[in-house]
């Protein structure tokens, strides 16, 4: 696969290249964290798609850039920026109660203001920080290069934490997110689950915020899932295929970016986008084979 | 106008407000500025009561793209603005279920085109020598008082085109957005409407990134639109409040950045918006807890339909 997508510095040897990939401690930095921030986003990106909360996983990622812009303003470490911020927001978005149908969205409308105040912030801070005004590219846009083995580390932890909850809560989240009416008469606590969800949303962005920028999380955090739920509704293997699709995502974005001289983010959503691209167009060619086959509605099935 | 007076008005910058109309950039902040928020109040409106902050969203981030790609080939930030909010706001008419996008579909295309934006980034900044090293920074996040006044008297006349466009289409659209299937069976083209509709947000989220940046954009469009929505029911109204709305915070905005020359004047209208939108929700809570205190069913907003 990565041969296909191959520029002319490749040679055909993917051995070989595989290995010059790694020739750099950066280089294998970046694909240890990348491979800790595909997993945990498309884990929790599988239940955003489901819940239909993409566009708040959206503001939660770009939250954490004040967070992190006003982290490095006070002089503290960006990372207590980003987890502050994208925890607080998680909450304020939690109280908003959900709306049901189209016709009128309170919560987008605060979503969407929430999101450009905030990012307005981010911009107050950095030019309150002055001489500052050039970071915000990679605050924004993220830098896979650079990492440090503390850096890593810490997004292991973190995000295993994340992980963690998300499996306890895992069976409930579900069952609450397909039929929230149905499972809050059997007794399960909705509002507490969405709660807890947004927080764990909040965790997984804040760190992932730290190595893709703010604005690039989506791709990490939707495509996949997205993607792997055009393919199947089978709740499992969606959720196992998200990560998958994650983990090609990111590998396949830091390997391009560093064979070809454009920066990661555009890899990364390039990728992120002919992936999505693929699994509508087969999903579709998969529903008309079946509709001509089979003119009855069927479950799809083994 | 007396030279004279203009330096000296420059020098007492901060002094006080009487001065402000003396400095171009402010007049033409504010010509093109009021224009600008006028629209994004009235699409606002309709933005909010679709449901199509996301759409707005991811314009927002299209615009950005646009413009720098605009940029990368050495052309007017401005047409490489346009031509992408515009197409793909029409894009996102053709391709969503009934002229309404689907939230996925649009978040996949926006990262990918944010993703485009930074490769063009990437090309502007390394290939080109004569380069704006803030460009970035300014379409990202706005540059009103870097507005040159042949930059704010076109803003102010797409402004106005666009308000005139909208309120042209309100009547239809806001029967079409509010019942869909009623306006279907009465005869109202509600495909091609709500086509028509995304074009003018593309318009409208370009116009917008000239004043607060394509980062911003949505708040301008959302945040006064959710405020005049909670203030009153009534649609001719709260179009009406939203743009009034837009076109403060906008002033206050202006006014603010210029008094304290520290605050971008983006985060200031940003903050200015946010305040009116908190205002307004606190003041639609309080009056919700008095009706229903006193029995009646205030009817604040159109019921969904499947919320019974």
């Amino acid at each position: 696969m990565l041969a296909t997508d191959a520029t002319p510095q490749l040679t055909w040897d993917l051995a070989r290249d595989v290995h010059q990939l790694f020739e750099f401690h950066f280089m294998v930095n970046a694909f240890r964290a990348g491979t800790v921030v595909a997993v945990v986003a498309a884990a929790i990106g599988w239940f955003v798609v489901l819940r239909q909360q993409t566009f708040a996983g959206h503001t939660l990622s770009v939250v954490g850039f004040p967070g992190a812009a006003g982290a490095i303003w006070l002089g503290v470490s960006a990372t207590y920026g980003y987890f502050a911020f994208c925890i607080a927001a998680a909450l304020v978005i939690a109280l908003v109660p959900r709306g049901r149908g189209r016709a009128f969205s309170e919560e987008s409308a605060v979503i969407g203001t929430i999101q450009a105040f905030a990012l307005a912030c981010g911009f107050l801070f950095a030019s309150l920080y002055s001489g500052f005004l050039n970071g915000i590219d990679s605050l924004l846009f993220g830098s896979f290069l650079g990492i440090t083995d503390g850096q890593v580390l810490t997004l292991l932890v973190v995000g295993a934490g994340a992980l963690a909850v998300l499996i306890v809560i895992g069976r409930p989240l579900l069952f609450a997110s397909v039929d929230a009416d149905v499972a809050s008469a059997r007794g399960i606590p909705v509002r507490v689950l969405s709660v807890v969800f947004l927080v764990v949303l909040g965790v997984a962005v804040a760190e992932a915020s730290q190595i893709t920028g703010s604005l690039l999380v989506f791709a990490l955090l939707v495509v996949p899932a997205a993607a792997a739920q055009r393919i199947t509704s089978r709740p499992v293997v969606g959720f196992v295929g998200a990560i998958g699709l994650g983990l090609v995502i990111t590998w396949l974005g830091l390997g391009l970016s560093y064979y070809a001289d454009y920066p990661v983010g555009f890899w990364t959503t390039t990728v992120a986008f002919a992936i999505f691209l693929g699994a509508e167009i087969a999903s579709r060619a998969t529903r008309a084979a079946l509709a001509a086959r089979r003119p009855s509605p069927t479950v799809v099935g083994p | 106008m007396n030279p004279g007076l203009h330096v000296g008005s420059l020098l007492a910058t901060g002094s006080g407000i009487a001065d402000l109309f003396a400095h171009p950039f402010v007049r033409n902040a504010l010509l093109a500025g009021t224009a600008i928020a006028a629209a994004s109040g009235l699409v606002g409106y309709f933005v909010v009561l679709r449901s199509q902050v996301f759409s707005g969203d991811a314009l927002s981030h299209v615009a950005f793209a646009g413009a720098l790609g605009a940029l990368a080939f050495g052309i007017d930030a401005r047409v490489g603005l346009f031509a992408a909010t515009i197409l793909v706001g029409l894009g996102l008419g053709v391709l969503g279920r009934g002229g309404r996008a689907d939230d996925v579909v649009i978040g996949t295309v926006f990262t990918w085109i944010l993703g485009l934006g930074v490769l063009f980034l990437s090309i502007y900044t390394t290939s080109s020598s004569t380069g704006n090293g803030a460009a970035n920074v300014n379409v990202l996040f706005g540059s009103i008082f870097g507005l040159s006044s042949g930059e704010a008297t076109l803003a102010a006349v797409i402004g106005g085109v666009l308000c005139v466009a909208v309120l042209a289409i309100a009547r239809p659209l806001l029967f079409a957005s509010i019942d869909e299937a009623v306006a279907t069976a009465r005869g109202v083209p509600v495909r091609v409407l709500g086509i028509v509709f995304l074009g003018l947000v593309g318009v409208c989220a370009g116009e917008a990134t000239q004043a607060v940046g394509a980062l911003l954009l949505v708040g301008l469009v959302a945040a006064p639109a959710g405020a005049a929505q909670r203030l009153t029911s009534r649609p001719w109204v709260g179009l009406g409040l939203a743009a009034g709305l837009a076109v403060l915070a906008l002033w206050v905005g202006v006014l603010v950045s210029y008094v304290d020359g520290d605050i971008p004047p983006s985060f200031a209208i940003m903050a200015a918006a946010t305040a009116m939108y908190l205002l307004a929700y606190g003041a639609g809570r309080v009056r919700a807890a008095r009706g229903s205190r006193e029995a009646t069913v205030p009817v604040s907003r159109p019921v969904p339909a499947d919320a019974a």
